[in-house]
């Protein structure tokens, strides 16, 4: 008869055994310090944010309790639906601050770039498992083709901040499923040595009338502004200066909670979103912004360690990715905020005030932790 | 890649990546903590420093924008300074009550309300927006003295811009608006987001538009100390803006006038331009609108009055209304005829009122025919006959050809947006323009009634006045453009917009003297003969009737509603050798060409050439002169 009976301690042992603990522990650890710089930044916001952390977290546990095979099954519906919906965006999406971005669908308004950050590693997880085995050059321009048609139509949006995260999803997957270091290495030599020429030479390149091969000039402009903010107070490299100042004057302990005065004299742009972490470190100083970098580093070593110990192709894939995925959010947002990264916007995950990326990346994490509680059940 | 590997060296491979994954995540951590530590550590005194100063705020200087003249300096757009009462939603906390504890002080209207939702609907939430613009000194009292009830609301001095010439030269002048999402848009796109930082007005039609780049000028910046609350305390240095340029029209306002006043209550449009240059004198579309409503956002029942009118006052007809051009298409139908060797000018037919082809009966106006009609007679008494064969041995590619080099079927680029570029039919056109392969056929019979300037013509009056103004110039065919000047505010200096000739059309000279000389027949003895009685120059023209609904050979009688009527064509340029004034004219349903457009090129070049103004215009107006200073402030 205690058979039947209601415990409680094993109601919540039953409800919470789809979720991995670390992970939980650590996303939870990163949410409340969102929470107390949000109290600072933009106290108004707090009923809402926890709202979207609520629903974060029951999209968390329903991706969680559901089994990788499952995931296979969406994972082509969900890229030809999400291209589907980007195709329905270009050709009758409504505008909202500048970009075509958004698909009225009668209910409500949806951003399917948002989806595909989702469907992508999905997608490729999916080609290559299928082909498990058999996997040659050939496959990887397919995937890369697969790719680059969601990308380049969230480029056009024009969403560049959205069009490249969702690349380095993509890419990221090739990369686990071995694109040859042959093609990787040259372009990462390249890079380097483009942008450490740029830098070098920002002074004389910069000038007006140098004109870029290839470039537009307002894409100069964007470049040459992170260079040296001050050649435009008033625009973008407003921004950077006065982000660049938050950080710099928070020193080693910050100047206390409640008290950054470049955030509360609305020096600070976009303070609850994309720029909240120059208020984390204005308020919390280095210690605060080490202490947030450490807990991503813990996220995403347990990430890559789930991905090291998923049982098949398709697991090993969409962990890596999935993984690599929070840190391209979280190193692109600080870099960005502390002026060594162009702006593009890309909010600091777990931390940004948005409920659609709230739920994208608790999405992940559930997917994250679904692998890891099915990883011996699942044989090759 | 290379090779097929066992699925233990798969996972091998697998983890090798994830372990150079997890080290390169660790160096770009390791960057930024390194990037943290010079910015928070090294440079500490540095940016604290600059924290403490940032206590000094960049507020934006917004440039006066350039004014709007006519070429003789009559002021079609300006600024004047004025209060405005502006809320802030975010920082009010009963939006409901405040305003009508402020209509106490000042008078708000409804419709004021309704214009502050819209902006609220528009705009987020943190931003200032009127709730009542041009405050009078009364009221601006009123509200200081009360001003510490009211946080969050403003009382704001603002540049505001004034048409005072009000409806006339609407169409060209057009209007600035709010800056709203699809500004941004732009602005973004062409990285001008600095320069607008401040702004809140941006060109949304006409030549304030197209010129916004001209007319808005460079926002200058203020250093300005602020105190721990925010609060402005004193100004430390400041780099002045650059006021917009002045834009001085090739248009003659006192033209404008004289036609729009022409029209009366009729619906039409006109092109009037400069042949040796492209300059647009007058550019009238009938009826037209005050675009002073549209300054501070239009009050929704003023826009539905505009948009929902029969009449359609806010389409500019005179570049975006396409009407089949009718018999004003003859004298360029003739011209290809030379050009082409098809007919020469002493070329004569036997004309007996009709044209078979086909099995199909094509009548002339007028019944009998004509009789032994040359090309002269072709035009002076518009002879159909003439046209109907003329297109025949011609064929349709031949003729889209020619009318082609005439600017017919493809946008004049002229210098405002929404010019349409008109139907010059072709195969090839049809094609394009059909879906179903037995709706897609060229049919011979089709080419007969593109001679006359029927069947699927349909060109914009500013394309005919362009074709009109290329065979004045002996056929050098210049860019059209309204601005003739552009003037810097700041030092006078005045930076001429240079006629831009497009192309120079092969045609002999005697071949264009001869349509000359059958134009200026019809204005002496022909269809024009009757409006151009006595003047005293020497003008050539051609009159036009483009069929709205066929009439199937009934008369004309009060049953046939005026919407259905005919609408009435005339192109003309005069002195006729040594043309300076080219120009096109239609009167929406206004019957006969000859009736109804004819006298208004008439009073057009009564004053364009004499001087003479029609009964019921000053001379002088008094909005004239004076004017150009009335802007203020920065």
């Amino acid at each position: 008869m205690s058979d039947f009976r209601f415990n409680p301690r094993k109601w919540l042992i039953g409800v919470l055994s789809p979720l991995d603990g670390p992970l939980t522990l650590i996303v939870l650890a990163i949410l409340s310090f969102s929470t107390v710089v949000m109290v600072s930044a933009s106290p108004e916001r707090l009923d809402t944010l926890a709202l979207n952390v609520g629903v974060a977290f029951m999209v968390m546990w329903i991706a969680a309790s559901v089994p990788p095979q499952r995931m296979m099954t969406i994972a082509l519906p969900l890229y030809v639906l999400g291209v589907l919906l980007l195709v329905g965006v270009a050709l009758f999406g409504d505008v909202s601050k500048g970009a075509r971005r958004w698909l009225n669908i009668g209910v409500a308004r949806i951003q399917p770039s948002e989806l595909m950050k989702v469907a992508m590693p999905l997608m490729l997880a999916w080609y290559f498992q299928s082909r498990e085995g058999l996997i040659r050059g050939r496959d990887f321009l397919i995937a890369a083709a697969l790719l680059l048609l969601p990308v380049g139509l969230i480029a056009k949006q024009p969403d560049l901040g959205t069009a490249i995260l969702v690349a380095a999803a993509g890419f990221y997957v090739l990369f686990f499923a071995g694109l040859t270091w042959r093609l990787i290495l040259p372009v990462v030599v390249v890079g380097v040595v483009g942008i450490g020429a740029i830098v070098a030479m920002g002074d004389t390149i910069c000038q007006r009338g140098v004109e870029w091969p290839g470039l537009r000039d307002y894409q100069k402009h964007r470049v040459c502004t992170l260079l040296d903010p001050t050649s435009d107070p008033l625009g973008k490299g407003f921004h950077i200066i006065q982000s660049t100042i938050a950080i710099g004057s928070g020193g080693i302990f910050g100047k206390g909670w409640g008290k950054g005065t470049q955030t509360h004299l609305d020096f600070l742009p976009e303070r609850h979103t994309d720029f909240i972490f120059a208020v984390l470190t204005e308020e919390f100083g280095l210690a605060g912004a080490l202490l947030l970098v450490l807990l991503y580093i813990l996220l995403i070593f347990r990430g890559l360690f789930i991905a090291a110990g998923a049982p098949t192709l398709f697991s090993r894939l969409l962990a890596g990715a999935l993984t690599l995925i929070f840190f391209t959010y979280a190193f692109v947002n600080m870099g960005m905020v502390s002026g060594i990264l162009p702006v593009v916007g890309v909010p600091l995950p777990f931390v940004s005030y948005g409920g659609t990326a709230l739920v994208t990346l608790c999405l992940g994490v559930g997917m994250l932790m679904s692998i890891q509680r099915h990883r011996r059940r699942v044989g090759t | 890649m290379t090779g097929i590997r066992t699925p233990e060296q798969e996972v091998a491979r697998f983890r090798g990546r994830l372990a150079v994954a997890g080290a390169v995540a660790l160096v770009c951590f390791g960057l930024l903590a390194a990037r943290f530590f010079y910015l928070q550590v090294v440079r500490f005194d540095y940016y604290s420093t600059r924290a403490e100063d940032n206590r000094i705020s960049l507020v934006p200087i917004v440039p006066n924008r350039g004014l709007i003249m006519d070429r003789n300096g009559t002021v079609l757009a300006r600024n004047f300074s004025a209060y405005t009462l502006e809320i802030t939603p975010s920082k009010v906390v009963d939006l409901e009550a405040t305003i009508e504890a402020l209509s106490a002080l000042v008078d708000i209207q409804p419709k004021d309300r309704k214009r502050l939702k819209k902006l609220m609907d528009e705009s987020k939430s943190f931003e200032s927006l009127p709730i009542r613009n041009r405050l009078s000194d009364d009221e601006v009292a009123r509200f200081i003295v009360q001003r510490y009830r009211f946080p969050g609301v403003e009382l704001k001095a603002r540049l505001f811009r004034d048409y005072p010439m009000g409806s006339f030269g609407s169409h060209i002048v057009g209007y600035i608006g709010r800056i709203n999402d699809r500004d941004l848009e732009r602005i973004e796109d062409s990285d001008d987001t600095a320069n607008y930082r401040g702004t809140d007005h941006i060109g949304k039609a006409g030549l304030e538009k197209s010129y916004e780049r001209e007319l808005h000028g460079a926002t200058g910046f203020e250093e300005v100390e602020v105190d721990s609350g925010g609060r402005a305390v004193r100004a430390l240095r400041r780099t002045p803006a650059t006021p917009g340029n002045n834009l001085i029209l090739t248009l003659d306002l006192k033209l404008q006038e004289v036609v729009e006043k022409a029209f009366g209550n009729r619906r039409g449009a006109l092109v009037a331009i400069e042949p040796g240059t492209g300059g647009v004198l007058a550019l009238v579309s009938v009826p037209t609108f005050d675009p002073n409503l549209f300054v501070d956002g239009i009050a929704p029942q003023d826009w539905d009055e505009l948009n929902n009118s029969p009449d359609h006052p806010m389409v500019n007809r005179a570049l975006n209304g396409a009407y089949p051009p009718g018999s004003t298409f003859k004298p360029f139908m003739a011209l290809a005829a030379l050009m082409s060797g098809k007919r020469t000018p002493g070329q004569a037919i036997s004309d007996p009122g009709y044209f078979d082809f086909g099995g199909h009966h094509f009548r002339d106006d007028k019944v009998g025919g004509h009789g032994y009609v040359d090309m002269y007679r072709s035009i002076v008494q518009s002879c159909d006959t003439y046209y109907y064969r003329l297109a025949n041995d011609m064929g349709i590619d031949l003729i889209a050809q020619l009318m082609g080099e005439f600017g017919f079927g493809s946008k004049t680029g002229i210098d405002i947006e929404g010019e349409s570029s008109g139907i010059l039919p072709s195969p090839e056109w049809k094609k394009r323009r059909f879906k179903k392969p037995e709706q897609q056929k060229w049919f011979g019979g089709e080419t007969i009634s593109i001679g006359i300037g029927q069947g699927y013509n349909a060109y914009t009056m500013l394309q005919l006045a362009h074709a009109t103004a290329t065979v004045a110039a002996g056929g050098v065919m210049f860019k059209p453009h309204l601005v003739k000047y552009i003037e810097s505010a700041s030092d006078g200096s005045r930076r001429m917009i240079e006629p831009q000739p497009i192309k120079t059309i092969p045609i002999k000279p005697e071949h264009i003297d001869t349509i000359r000389r059958s134009m200026v027949g019809v204005n002496r003895e022909g269809t024009g003969a009757r409006a151009f009685a006595g003047a005293p120059y020497v003008s050539a023209g051609k009159t036009g009737t483009a069929q709205v609904y066929s009439l199937k050979g009934a008369k004309y009688s009060s049953k046939i509603s005026e919407r259905l009527r005919d609408h009435a064509l005339f192109i003309a340029f005069a002195p006729a050798d040594k043309p300076t004034i080219a120009m096109a004219v239609l009167v929406e349903n206004g019957g006969f060409g000859a009736e109804s457009a004819a006298p208004i090129a008439r009073a057009v070049l009564d004053y364009y050439l004499l001087g003479k103004l029609p009964a019921g215009i000053a001379p002088e107006d008094p909005g004239a002169e004076g004017g150009v200073g009335d802007s203020t402030g920065e």
